[in-house]
């Protein structure tokens, strides 16, 4: 870093060098000497000429070389940081909304370096040096040179910021209201022409574009005097050296030669101080990048950090007890889960079902421990799950969830998260299970087709029996299938039902589910309401009893889908 | 390109900062007259400081001059671009609008935003910065040209014949650059991307133990990415230095062509200072360019997509014999209609009647048409094939806004804005009073949870606001339509997101805003088609039974199946 700021000021240093030399040539030439007295002069010339270029180009690739490590550490630095966060920290930012605008801030950081750090030191390299040229021929003239360019690099920058000091801020607003208008305008098109919306929703974005044009011709404004300024102290700094050195010349302290040496030399300098109220511009979008990321690397992650045995052998065996488990998500919310307890013996299977806000997504993720339960007790094995290390915790039980997330890569890749180091037979076996396979052979590129948000989109149904082959794959002794079927309609549904039901043999299962579908297959079924257990039984029992699972059961025999 | 034409609106703008740039350009050569006269008396006449002091006054006044001709042409320019960019905003919006729900649906409609806020944005820096300057690099380097031949011909010869090095080799390197920087581009935002899929598939990641090995692998990708984003740079650096080199070597050139032709005498000092001053700002204009020619190419990419956008034909003909629209019960006839998304068939030769006061209930498989039918009624796509008439008279002959007047529609995924709570809901009648907005949201069940808010019906909801659940959103849909009170409502599966608790509890109201109203139900649930006077099964984008719903079961059809199949896989086993 300190080089490439080095090598930045050598290369302005070069170039006020290149005008001093010629500066110097023709003033010596103009007194008429042999031409032996000029060699040196001109050597100068040529060698400052390619200096120039060279030192540019040097302090292009240092500076980038640097600025790209730099970035590289910081994606691991924030990847590490929020990396212990997920789920519980993150749930409450708005999904990927904040993470997009994430790697756009950590983008924008990429201007750091070489638009805001380097440019002041490199400013501050160059006023040295001309205070030192300066000094040897005239302290007064070196002061007042160093104060018209303290005024350019620090009064100018210093004037702007404070002329625009909400102009950044308000513009970012109203750029975000205009961009919100024509999302609104765009995405809900069809509401607004559906309620013939279209001349309010025009003059909407009009009008809030006529205020972003107000700030837009304001920072121009400032813009024009920023460069006004710069050009006005070059000429007020070159003519305060020929008012200095006019009177020292006629008293012979400097050589006449040398007073187009200093009027060049002195013009030459101000290409340092020039770009410093871009930098400040920088400056201020770097710290807001910044900031947001700290937002995030800040929180505090709800695990805390603790040291687990190295190597932790399973349990004997995949007993799960919750007993009397209160859970809140903040210290000031009703309970997501109030006193709820029950056993799931290993290889039998519970289904827990409610209507949305009933509690059942929240004990899969105190099991999984994505958050840590207050009151209460939950073992798996015999031992309580905060005693386990939570990636081998994690190891021991598979999840199939509603929302399967497909990375953007091939189906391949995204299968074999399940177990990195599965044989290809041992993969395609796990999709043909998931029934799968047939379709995937389909596909273009087979396995090797990419998918994601990048690449072919799935339907529902394929999703989730992508989701289960990498649960076959990964043949975890507990399974957790939370909402696996929602979203999906009733002929999709059978065919990923038939898929689970492979996944199911042997395992323990729970099963989270609003869709009071195929649940005669359950050992036991409980009725959540309100976090609260309202009904516990077989399907045949809780039928029998005619209560809250009964009526949910009638209402939704009645759909079509 | 059809930027130029666009530019006619700014075409004073571009004049003034034309003109106020090449007046600076101007003040610049009289400022390097004023110098070099200066230093001149000063070395060569040993003048006193009084000796100069109307030159250096004047070389004040010239300064303040270019000062003001500076940020005058700053100010000018942002006009230039605030013109064109407000004319492209607001015709793109209404372009956009006037293509209709059908082509900004779906994924088109991320890309689509990003056209009109960044691609606008995009040209600011095109209009602003390269424009003006590649007409001032033709100028001002002119202007000194002119000046410096009757002064010394020799240094005019040597900057007329190395001036085209710079835009020849800026023309070779832009060539070469352009491909690296998209090439540069499109690797970092693979990379970007590819973080920004680890972050969203993070919980994912975690379950199956690989989040922390993630550390290791982002690392390698970001340093894979800045060793080949080096090489790239590294190609377009050297560029660069060759550029710069023909500025600054040419520079060196005329200084020392000028110091040996003093030497000789053939020049005076006087002047050929001048030409050294001069000698850099010549480049200058050439080389600022060559650093702006990126906007230039960024801008230029975002107006093709811009004017592809704009150039793309609507979909709905508004015809000129409008007619008056019919009284408000209504006769629909499709017959034959035909219509294709692309490729793909939706309707093949659907016919269908929607009597007056009636509610006609749409069932069947999902993809089968449905949808198509309540779009085509709204008049968000017209139809390929057949017609669709109201009264007799084709639909497309009534002016689509006021139509459209005659209509409450619920979607399935209502769109709701950035806006409070109340704004949202009084979209479907925007003179209503607060007190008929808590009506309409008391009627569709939407009254209790709109309280909840934290601001109650000020509480700003959509993107940017409050987060709504599915079933939350479609009750302030319901309330919309329930404000509406047109003739015909169109409900596109406006239940789907409901649990049935809360279905049972707006049914009721359902049924009251239905109540002396023509209907059409795209439903899934056998409640509400029971009320339905008739039911239309459609498949394979036809009609293929209709009948009430005892008369379809009794046919043992497509309905009887459909029917029966939520009940076959009830009994079904694990």
């Amino acid at each position: 870093m300190a080089l490439a700021a080095l090598l930045g000021a050598l290369t302005i240093a070069s170039s006020i060098a290149l005008l001093a030399a010629s500066a110097y040539i023709i003033a010596r030439a103009a007194l008429r000497p042999s031409i032996a007295d000029l060699q040196v002069a001109i050597v100068g010339v040529r060698f400052f000429g390619i200096a120039r270029g060279v030192f540019r180009y040097l302090e292009r690739l240092v500076s980038h070389e640097a600025n790209f490590r730099l970035l590289a550490r910081l994606r691991v630095w924030f990847y590490t940081a929020l990396e212990p966060l997920a789920p519980a920290r993150l749930a409450h930012h708005r999904g990927g909304d904040l993470l997009a605008r994430i790697v756009a801030d950590i983008d924008t950081l990429e201007h750091f370096y070489v638009r805001v750090l380097a440019p002041p030191v490199v400013a501050l390299l160059i006023a040295l040096l001309m205070g030192i040229f300066l000094s040897a021929y005239d302290v007064r003239l070196a002061l007042a040179v160093l104060a018209v360019l303290a005024l350019a690099g620090v009064g100018v920058p210093l004037l702007t910021r404070y002329l625009s000091r909400d102009a950044g801020q308000v513009m970012a607003q109203t750029r975000g209201e205009l961009n919100a208008a024509l999302l609104d305008g765009i995405q809900g098109s069809a509401d607004v022409i559906a309620f013939g919306q279209q001349e309010a929703q025009l003059a909407r974005i009009q009008g809030i574009n006529r205020q972003l044009s107000r700030w837009q011709r304001r920072m121009a404004r400032i813009r024009g005097l920023d460069a006004a300024l710069g050009a006005l102290l070059v000429n007020l700094a070159a003519t305060l050296v020929l008012a200095l050195v006019t009177p020292l010349v006629r008293a012979g302290q400097i050589e006449g030669v040398d007073v187009a040496v200093l009027a060049l030399a002195t013009m030459a300098s101000f290409e340092s101080v020039l770009g410093l109220p871009m930098a400040f511009q920088y400056l201020g979008s770097s710290l807001a990048a910044g900031r947001r990321l700290f937002e995030i690397v800040d929180e505090k992650p709800v695990l805390a950090a603790q040291d687990y045995p190295q190597a932790q052998s399973p349990p004997s065996n995949f007993d799960l007890v919750f007993e009397n488990v209160t859970f809140r998500y903040t210290a000031d919310s009703p309970p997501a889960l109030d006193s709820v307890g029950f056993t799931l013996r290993q290889g039998r299977r519970l289904a827990i079902v409610g209507s949305s806000g009933a509690g059942k997504s929240t004990l899969v993720n105190l099991l999984l421990r994505f958050w840590d339960y207050e009151q209460g007790f939950i073992a798996l094995g015999g031992r309580d799950i905060r005693d386990y290390d939570p990636e081998h915790l994690r190891s021991w039980i598979a999840v199939v969830s509603q929302n399967t997330y497909l990375f953007n890569t091939t189906v391949r890749e995204n299968i074999l998260l399940g177990r990195q180091n599965a044989s290809e037979a041992e993969m395609i076996e796990a999709a043909r299970q998931a029934q799968i396979h047939d379709f995937i052979t389909t596909l273009p590129g087979g396995y090797d087709t990419w998918v994601g948000e990048q690449g072919l989109r799935l339907s529902g149904g394929e999703r989730q029996r992508i989701a289960i082959a990498r649960a076959l794959l990964k043949d975890a002794p507990v399974l957790v299938l939370d909402e696996a079927t929602t979203g999906l309609d009733s002929v999709t549904e059978r065919d990923v039902i038939t898929a689970l039901y492979r996944l199911m043999e042997g395992r323990t299962v729970l099963m989270i589910t609003h869709r009071l579908t195929g649940l005669q297959a359950m050992d036991e079924i409980l009725v959540l309401h309100e976090g609260k257990l309202a009904e516990r039984g077989t399907h045949a029992g809780l039928v029998q009893s005619q209560g809250r699972y009964f009526k949910m059961s009638a209402l939704q025999n009645e759909s079509l889908r | 390109m059809h930027l130029e034409k666009r530019l006619r609106i700014g075409r004073a703008a571009l004049a003034l900062t034309i003109g106020l740039g090449v007046i600076a350009g101007l003040l610049l050569v009289a400022q390097a007259f004023l110098l070099s006269r200066a230093i001149n008396l000063v070395f060569l006449q040993g003048a006193a400081l009084a000796d100069i002091l109307p030159l250096l006054a004047s070389l004040l006044g010239v300064g303040a001059a270019r000062a003001l001709a500076l940020s005058g042409g700053e100010v000018s320019a942002q006009g230039l671009a605030e013109s064109v960019k407000t004319d492209l905003r607001e015709r793109l919006y209404a372009h956009i609008l006037a293509l209709g729900p059908a082509y900004t649906r779906g994924e088109r409609s991320g890309e689509l935003v990003n056209t009109a806020t960044g691609g606008i944005e995009a040209l600011d820096a095109y209009l602003r910065e390269y424009i003006p300057q590649v007409a001032l690099a033709a100028f001002v380097p002119l202007i000194m040209l002119l000046t410096v031949f009757p002064i010394d011909l020799v240094s005019g010869l040597v900057l007329l014949f190395t001036a085209p090095l710079i835009p020849l080799f800026m023309i070779l390197i832009g060539k070469a650059a352009g491909a690296l920087n998209r090439r540069q581009w499109t690797a970092l935002s693979r990379m970007s991307a590819h973080f920004l899929d680890v972050l969203q598939g993070l919980t994912t990641l975690k379950l199956f133990q690989r989040s922390r090995a993630q550390i290791e692998i982002i690392a390698a990708v970001s340093d894979q990415f800045r060793k080949t984003t080096l090489d790239v740079l590294r190609v377009a650096f050297l560029s660069a230095l060759v550029l710069e080199m023909v500025a600054t070597i040419s520079t060196a050139v005329v200084a020392v062509e000028i110091g040996l032709r003093l030497l000789h005498g053939v020049l005076d000092f006087e002047r050929a200072f001048f030409v050294l001053v001069l000698a850099p700002e010549f480049y200058l204009p050439l080389r600022t360019l060559g650093i702006r020619f990126h906007a230039g190419v960024a801008g230029a990419t975002a107006a093709r997509r811009i004017f592809e956008v704009l150039e793309t034909p609507p979909e709905v003909m508004l015809t000129d014999n409008a007619r008056p629209l019919p009284p408000p019960s209504f006769h629909i006839r499709l017959e034959n209609v035909v219509y294709a998304y692309g490729d793909r068939p939706a309707l093949n030769g659907l016919s269908l009647e929607i009597r007056p006061g009636e509610r006609l209930a749409l069932v069947g498989p999902s993809g089968g048409g449905k949808t198509t039918i309540s779009q085509l009624l709204l008049r968000f796509i017209e139809p390929r094939g057949g017609q669709i008439t109201v009264d007799s008279f084709p639909l497309h002959d009534l002016p689509a806004d006021s139509w459209r007047e005659q209509i409450a529609w619920v979607p399935q995924n209502p769109y709701l804005f950035n806006a409070s709570a109340a704004d949202n809901i009084r979209l479907g009648k925007p003179s209503a009073t607060m007190a008929e907005i808590i009506e309409a949201a008391r009627l569709a069940g939407a009254h209790e949870f709109i309280s909840a808010l934290p601001s109650g019906y000020d509480t700003l909801i959509g993107e940017r606001g409050a987060r709504l659940s599915g079933g939350q959103a479609q009750r302030i849909a319901l309330a919309r339509a329930f404000l509406r009170d047109a003739p015909l409502l169109i409900l596109d599966e406006a239940t789907a997101h409901l649990d049935p608790e809360t279905e049972l509890l707006i049914q009721a109201s359902i049924n009251r805003l239905m109540q002396g109203r023509t209907a059409l139900i795209i439903a899934h649930r056998l409640s509400t088609v029971y009320n339905a006077d008739r039911i239309a099964v459609i498949d394979g984008g036809r009609v293929v039974e209709t009948g009430a719903h005892e008369e379809l079961l009794r046919q043992n059809g497509v309905y009887r199946q459909l029917v029966t199949a939520y009940a076959g896989e009830q009994a079904k086993p694990f």
